[in-house]
């Protein structure tokens, strides 16, 4: 038996009722009022239409946009209702597999380019949605945007590096792109 | 080690250790009762709540009535969440998002083990939230336990503490005080601004349906969205680590800067990590907690650097595979290991979390730890082994390195023939019995699930993605983070089936409850006797040389259990991809 029912029962009503309905709406509340944009995922709107979330990363295979990282979400790349990574070990003979094959196709897609792959280019985040890559992912895709949409490279290279994101302070995170921002930009370029 | 990683690193290190004493001097005032700032705020709350609660909260508890106070008060969570989950579909919310959406079947060894889980701190998840879960269950159910149960465990840690300063008497203080005074005083308050940081930074805080997207291609996205600030700080803050979303601390709704990766950390580790320093103040022996603080902090950056380490080493089967392709490398390009890894923390940010995680019973990364490079993962799985020593969980953490101290105290004072006195209590044959059976209780239960798990075809069906000296390791990772209360998982193992949900949660169970049993046992054997002096027949604590003791300790213990463990699994595993 309990030691005393009544002490187990009215603190897991009161203390619930503070930190499951008190506290989220103070804190819905909050949000709602100093940062309503991020509160509401950080959406992007073009011509009054919803066209994602800067913090996520959709799904481009177009040769007019830059393309991210590969995605696993089931059933289908960046589906935003059902995160996940691939979860494949190092080790794992289908992940070698998996990134071989991604090469070939990144290289016939860039005229056959021996050129250096950038890796993130061919792994899965782990959230299936990383809406970044790297700075040397962008400058790989540069010349086959820029052909598929006829304009200059050099343009399209100088979008890229206006949208170059730094590490916080100097020092958290790493050089970044967004790719949805780069392929906005070049939409209305 | 580039300059950024080591001041990523560095600065975290720094920042801890700046607000260790100012926190940990908080929490020693707001367990004595003292006055504090907020006072003027919550002391009217904790009044009525007090009130309400009976007699029961006012009555001081030795040992036996606060553990069994402790453990009905997680019955009761566990029983709340498994009510409200089997409901949800009746239950506000649940509409908004539909069964369409909702398309995980909320089967009742799911429900059990995940009420279980949250009730325990765990908050391991067989499931996927987005796909699982209501905004109510999230919230009211999930989100609110975040906060019980970790105030219950910081009520536990604190008790502790009493016992071993109490001069005869034998009582720990009261639980539904303590649990009453670590929701109004600490988990509350820090949460506010923390949840506010995190809204600034990009994660929603809406009750919206999920959001219909059509992509710049033309293809409809669609986006999950929900109070997912209100559950992430509390999340880290109670050492907590079950996700909003299934990629947890990756997605980027979660987690969306490297900064937001910065502050969760920060809230992982700070609350333990200041109980050093209020272990110091309570007890009056200030060198020791920090010493006990640096001890943690030590093994903390051998974590860093393995990590980091392993992590950059990048994966050779790629290399071999891709070839004639070959990958770049300069500054503008990313080396290592990057799979399942995200762009904007770089190896740098996921390295702290895997490190932060881990030693912090939580199991929120910002990778998916499958993916993790065999070495880079195995110092996460060690680092759970070691028994959440490391900064650990709220209040529990400081107890396993209490206790580790003391048989470091034991051990030492034998070899030089003094007599075994900790911070003055005298550990005797009773006492070395309840640290005895608290260090072996890890090995009896993970070593025989792990076995039950690979020997049985129920178990071995879990091993859907990967096999080998891998399928082993993710197994025994499973027990190993159930038991932690800690709850990260190697993604690959397909958890969510009734041998995997029942099986995870006698660990759960066994590493919050049975763990608690020999530790307050003990905390009312030495609150039970007078103090005594420290004389020079003692062993010193405050030492370099106790230090260094005290680490061999911690690593014996955990070697001798699970050497064999880690070599069959992460390191055959390094062995086989670095041939």
């Amino acid at each position: 038996m309990p030691p005393s029912v009544r002490a187990v029962l009215v603190s897991m009503v009161l203390l619930t009722a503070l930190a499951g309905i008190v506290y989220p709406l103070l804190i819905l509340g909050l949000a709602q009022t100093f940062f309503p944009e991020q509160a509401d995922g950080t959406l992007v709107r073009r011509d009054g239409r919803i066209v994602g979330s800067t913090l996520i990363g959709q799904n481009f295979d177009d040769a007019r946009y830059f393309w991210g990282r590969p995605s696993a979400t089931p059933p289908t790349p960046y589906n935003a209702a059902a995160s996940s990574g691939t979860n494949l070990a190092p080790s794992n003979p289908q992940l070698a597999k998996d990134v071989a094959a991604r090469c070939t196709a990144l290289a016939k897609a860039h005229g056959n380019s021996l050129a250096p792959i950038p890796l993130d280019l061919v792994t899965a985040s782990g959230s299936g949605l990383d809406p970044h890559v790297t700075v040397a992912a962008m400058l790989y895709q540069v010349d086959r945007v820029a052909a598929a949409r006829d304009i200059d490279p050099s343009a399209v290279r100088a979008l890229v590096e206006r949208h170059i994101e730094s590490p916080a302070f100097g020092f958290l995170g790493q050089r970044r792109v967004n790719v949805l921002a780069v392929n906005l930009a070049l939409d209305a370029y | 080690m580039s300059w950024i990683s080591l001041s990523e690193y560095l600065v975290f290190i720094a920042v801890l250790t700046a607000v260790v004493r100012p926190l940990g001097s908080y929490l020693a005032k707001v367990f004595a009762y003292e006055s504090t700032f907020l006072d003027r705020l919550v002391a009217p709350v904790e009044r009525i709540i007090i009130r309400l609660v009976g007699p029961a909260a006012q009555r001081p508890m030795k040992w036996r009535e606060y553990f069994l106070a402790f453990v009905w008060f997680g019955v009761a969570g566990a029983v709340f969440v498994f009510l409200i989950l089997k409901l949800q579909h009746l239950l506000p919310f649940y509409r908004l998002l539909g069964k369409d959406v909702l398309s995980t079947p909320m089967t009742g060894d799911l429900a059990a083990n995940t009420a279980i889980s949250f009730a325990t701190t765990t908050t391991w998840q067989a499931y996927g939230g987005e796909t699982t879960m209501s905004y109510f269950s999230q919230i009211v159910a999930l989100a609110s336990q975040n906060f019980l149960a970790g105030a219950a465990g910081l009520a536990v840690g604190i008790a502790f503490i009493r016992g071993i300063t109490a001069d005869g008497g034998g009582v720990l203080g009261n639980f539904w005080r303590d649990v009453t005074r670590a929701m109004l005083w600490v988990l509350l308050p820090l949460s506010i601004p923390g949840a506010l940081i995190l809204v600034w930074q990009g994660v929603p805080m809406n009750l919206h349906a999920y959001t219909a997207a059509t992509t710049l291609q033309g293809a409809p996205q669609l986006i999950a969205q929900g109070p997912v600030a209100a559950l992430e700080f509390i999340k880290n803050l109670g050492t907590n680590g079950g996700g909003f979303f299934n990629a947890n601390g990756a997605h980027p709704y979660e987690n969306p800067t490297a900064l937001s990766n910065f502050v969760e950390m920060l809230a992982i580790v700070m609350l333990p990590a200041a109980l050093c320093y209020t272990f110091g103040a309570m007890t009056g022996d200030r060198r020791h907690g920090w010493l006990l603080y640096w001890v943690m902090t030590l093994l903390f950056a051998v974590g860093l650097a393995g990590v980091h380490w392993a992590e950059n080493a990048g994966n050779p089967a790629l290399v071999r595979a891709a070839a004639p392709h070959t990958f770049a490398v300069g500054d503008t390009a990313w080396t290592g290991n990057t799979e399942g890894k995200e762009v904007r923390f770089g190896t740098s940010g996921t390295t702290l979390a895997v490190v932060a995680t881990s030693n912090g019973a939580t199991g929120s990364t910002a990778a998916a730890p499958d993916s993790l490079s065999p070495l880079g993962g195995g110092i996460a799985f060690f680092n759970m082994l070691l028994g959440e020593v490391t900064y650990g969980g709220l209040g529990t953490g400081l107890v396993s390195m209490i206790l580790a101290a003391q048989l470091a105290v034991f051990i030492g004072a034998l070899m030089i023939g003094r007599s075994p006195v900790y911070l003055g209590n005298q550990i005797g044959v009773a006492e070395m019995k309840l640290i005895a059976l608290y260090m072996l209780i890890a090995g009896m239960v993970i070593l025989p699930l792990t076995a039950l798990a690979v020997m049985t075809a129920a178990g071995r069906a879990g091993l859907t993605t990967n096999s080998g000296p891998h399928g082993l390791t993710s197994i025994a990772f499973a027990y190993t983070s159930s038991f932690a209360n800690n709850g990260q998982s190697f993604g690959g193992l397909s958890a969510n089936s009734a041998f995997y949900n029942y099986t995870t949660s006698v660990a759960m169970l066994a590493g919050r409850f049975l763990l608690a049993l020999p530790a307050l046992a003990l905390a009312g054997t030495f609150a039970e006797r007078q103090r005594r002096g420290i004389t020079s027949g003692s062993l010193p604590t405050d030492t370099g040389l106790f230090a260094g003791l005290l680490i061999a300790t911690i690593l014996l213990v955990a070697g001798l259990n699970f050497l064999p463990l880690l070599c069959l699994g992460p390191v055959a595993e390094h062995m086989l991809l670095w041939r």
